[in-house]
């Protein structure tokens, strides 16, 4: 039984790497499901149970959180930025990252202060807003 | 009283046969020592060059650990969750880069050129994460 959860942790963890790595690709459930040689809806199920929150959500976060650092730290556009991060239009960008970090991209860049030089994947991992607290 | 180096490391790892391919065949290290102590396979590398630096890779298990704990450790190793890290340098972090997806190692974060150098993340088979950078000197 127990192996059985060690594979299975681990078959959704590639997945979520995949997230953290190739998230400005147009990944979608058939495609993550893939990586974890699992059905569509056991993916979304065991995914949840393993990690707090729906690989939907995940992707959705890490993109933001991606859309986060680039506002910080660089000068390119909202525009730029909403395409670069994955997302497939400016309306969704807007909505989605509103909703999850309480204020617009604009505002967001106005007002934050960039993170001090530690290693991006501690910042993916630490200022990714998640559904958990 | 000064301490002057760090010496030794301990990550988990499920089956140290698996780990001695990956750390020595792909991440192209060293055995430092494997010896059967009786309790334990003491399984040490290193990279070449720099045996003073050795990584034990250690099997979670009785009677270190209770089984339902050995179950536990092994349950976070394999969900990322455990926080064994292990940090190392490279000349050229993209030429490694590419060795290593050649050898099939799973990349989790594909080479960034950041202020401090350049660097890449990668998993172990077991589910540790390994950071491998080309480090810019310090200011």
């Amino acid at each position: 039984m127990s192996r059985a959860v060690e594979e299975s942790n681990r078959a959704m963890l590639r997945a979520r790497d995949a997230m953290d790595r190739a998230y400005a690709e147009p990944l979608d459930i058939p495609a993550l499901a893939r990586i974890a040689h699992v059905s569509e809806a056991h993916f979304i199920r065991t995914f949840r149970a393993t990690f707090g929150e729906t690989p939907h959500r995940y992707l959705q976060r890490r993109r933001v959180e991606r859309a986060m650092a680039l506002l910080v730290e660089t000068d390119r556009d909202v525009t730029d930025i909403c395409y670069a991060v994955g997302f497939g239009s400016l309306g969704t960008f807007s909505r989605t990252f509103r909703q999850i970090v309480g204020q617009s991209p604009s505002d967001f860049r106005r007002q934050r202060v960039a993170p001090a030089n530690v290693p991006s994947c501690f910042t993916k991992a630490w200022t990714r807003p998640s559904s958990f607290g | 009283m000064t301490m002057n180096a760090i010496s030794r490391s301990q990550i988990y790892v499920l089956d140290q046969d698996a780990a001695l391919d990956f750390y020595v065949n792909k991440l192209g290290m060293e055995v430092n020592t494997d010896q059967d102590l009786g309790f334990m396979r003491w399984l040490t590398v290193n990279l070449p060059g720099d045996p003073e630096r050795e990584i034990l890779l250690e099997k979670p298990g009785p009677p270190a650990l209770d089984p339902a704990t050995a179950e536990q450790v092994r349950e976070l190793l394999t969900k990322g969750a455990l926080g064994g890290y292990l940090f190392m340098t490279t000349d050229d972090a993209r030429k490694t880069h590419e060795d290593l997806v050649a050898k099939g190692v799973e990349i989790t974060d594909e080479p960034t050129e950041r202020p401090y150098g350049i660097d890449f993340g990668i998993r172990d088979p077991f589910g540790n994460r390994i950071r491998i950078g080309q480090m810019f000197p310090r200011a």
